[in-house]
């Protein structure tokens, strides 16, 4: 009974949806979709979402480690309570964190005043949208490279260092390694989150096109204008790209699943 | 611990490690990580939240009552998120038992496409998430003709937003409670059924007890996104001022109002979600300690058997 429950449940919320979306892109020809998917304004919103994400997911997989690292190693005053701050983003609405960072870095906000006469813009610029994405994706890199960090055995550190590893060899030939796994899931997390992301995104936006303006955006334009097969043109665009996110992950935990078995 | 003879206390080897400090850093490094660490987190996360604070009471507490209380549209966004948000975590509490017992408690071909299916909810964009009940049931969408001849209203109204808010977060307490009764396993549950217990005194003395608090957390998450959640209901509830706008939604509206007093107002707004979103964090690290405690007496037991 749970299962047909679960079954029916998931037909309803998931599959049916999924299917109307894949049904009204394939009602267009090729040419049609190209026409509603490539053309010059699409492919400039697709380069502000991706190339927004990837540096957003790069700074946050740099961040996130370092993070996980001083939480994991080290002792500070308040350590609990930081710890806990790195959750925040997620449980934050979005919308929350965009209105907030477009009145920070305003040209008189706390931080807006101190970096606009050194140049800095960071709102209602490319800058701005990265920074609100790194934001929303801190909590990944953290939360999965912190487990990986803990579990590991202090001796691999000790043979290395009785071995003539200097710290740094140490951590980047000996742990880094170890970590590539988790590293990579939670850049693939914090990626795959940053691609969809409206909310936040939507304050801190100019919406110029080529510059600041998002694919989300496009699909919300295309709907007000009741273009749907062209708003669903681009949405396939975007699953696309957050399934494939999708499969390197499950791929991932698999391979890390089967390496932990392996070590037990 | 495969690498530590059996003779030798594992207390030693371990104070012995941190007193050698092979583990340990130099101080110049410690220190520069540490504090580069808490700039991170302090421009990053405790700089917004009191700025949100800052502007919300800027004028002043009884200026900040006014904004949530003197403003019929504002309020009708609370009441519309206190309604909506009930029925999605209801659902995906009853869908999230149900989903793991399957899962858990069962064999059967397709498990893992079925966890899958689970988690597809957080891959795809709210935005998308959206369209794609746009499509099933807006004027010119799959069930839109049927639903106007029979004048039921979903799209622009409060039943697309539960359900949109329901897909966005489908997969909350279900994740939650799976590694939970995996951990757990079925032994009390068949000891309780050869007692006699029908199955749903089986259900609600022995299953629930057993995982309420991890019940508990992925309520508690599943909660706090439903409350926060812009993109998908942001297609789909047409944005009526004062009829269909939910608390976020109110956010960007009176951001967008352009007067200094929307400006403060929407602030005002915004502060309740980020006081929900604290008392969010609060109640999980509390709850983490006791998921992680029944996890370890689980796996205790199982070892001792």
């Amino acid at each position: 009974m749970s299962l047909g429950f679960t079954l029916v449940y998931l037909c309803l919320l998931v599959v049916i949806p999924l299917i109307a979306l894949f049904t009204k892109a394939s009602s267009l020809t090729l040419q049609q979709f190209i026409a509603a998917a490539w053309t010059e304004r699409v492919r400039a919103a697709y380069f502000v979402t991706f190339s927004s994400s990837l540096i957003a997911a790069i700074a946050d997989t740099i961040l996130g480690l370092m993070l996980a690292w001083v939480l994991v190693r080290y002792d500070f005053p308040f350590k609990r309570l930081f710890d806990s701050l790195v959750d925040l983003p997620f449980a934050l609405p979005t919308a929350v964190a965009g209105l907030v960072y477009s009145s920070l870095y305003a040209h008189n906000g706390w931080m807006g005043q101190f970096l606009l006469p050194l140049g800095i813009k960071l709102a209602y610029s490319q800058s701005a949208i990265i920074l609100v994405l790194t934001f929303i994706g801190l909590p990944f890199v953290v939360r999965t490279v912190q487990p990986v960090l803990e579990s590991l055995d202090a001796d691999v550190e000790e043979a290395a260092a009785c071995l003539g590893a200097s710290r740094w060899q140490t951590f980047t030939r000996v742990l880094l390694p170890s970590l590539y796994p988790a590293l990579i899931t939670g850049f693939a997390l914090t990626f795959a989150r940053a691609i969809g992301e409206y909310g936040s995104v939507v304050f801190v936006s100019s919406n110029v096109p080529g510059k600041t303006q998002i694919a989300p955006f496009l699909i919300i334009q295309r709907l007000e204008e009741f273009k749907y097969a062209e708003a669903t043109a681009v949405a396939i665009v975007l699953l696309i790209a957050s399934f494939a996110m999708l499969i390197v992950i499950n791929a991932l935990e698999r391979r890390t699943q089967a390496a932990n078995s392996a070590a037990n | 611990m495969h690498s530590i003879p059996k003779h030798m206390p594992t207390s030693t080897v371990v104070s012995a490690s941190r007193g050698r400090s092979a583990q340990e850093d130099p101080w110049w490094v410690r220190w520069t990580l540490i504090s580069l660490s808490v700039l991170v987190l302090s421009v990053l996360v405790i700089l917004p939240i009191a700025n949100v604070f800052y502007h919300a009471f800027s004028n002043g507490v009884a200026a900040y009552w006014n904004n949530l209380t003197g403003d019929r549209e504002t309020l009708h966004a609370i009441q519309l998120t206190l309604f909506v948000v009930p029925i999605a975590v209801c659902a995906n509490v009853i869908f999230g038992v149900a989903a793991a017992w399957a899962i858990t408690r069962f064999r059967f071909p397709g498990r893992t496409i079925l966890t899958t299916m689970i988690d597809l909810p957080f891959a795809i964009s709210p935005v998308v998430a959206g369209l794609m009940f746009v499509l099933l049931f807006g004027a010119k969408g799959y069930f839109g003709p049927w639903l106007q001849q029979h004048n039921i209203q979903i799209l622009n109204a409060w039943p697309a937003i539960a359900l949109v808010t329901t897909f966005v977060t489908l997969p909350f307490v279900a994740r939650e409670l799976i590694p939970v009764m995996e951990a757990i396993g079925s032994e009390e549950e068949i000891a309780a059924i050869s007692l006699g217990a029908n199955g749903w005194q089986m259900f609600w003395r022995v299953t629930i007890p057993n995982i309420k608090w991890g019940l508990l957390y992925g309520v508690i998450l599943c909660n706090a996104r439903a409350m926060g959640e812009f993109g998908a209901v942001y297609v789909v509830c047409g944005r009526v001022i004062g009829k269909t706008e939910t608390m976020p939604i109110r956010v960007n509206t009176l951001f967008e109002g352009g007067t200094s007093e929307t400006y403060s107002s929407s602030f005002a707004v915004a502060s309740l979600l980020t006081m929900l979103s604290l008392v969010t964090l609060f109640i999980k690290i509390a709850l983490e300690h006791k998921t992680q405690a029944d996890l370890k007496e689980a796996a205790q037991t199982h070892q001792t058997e």
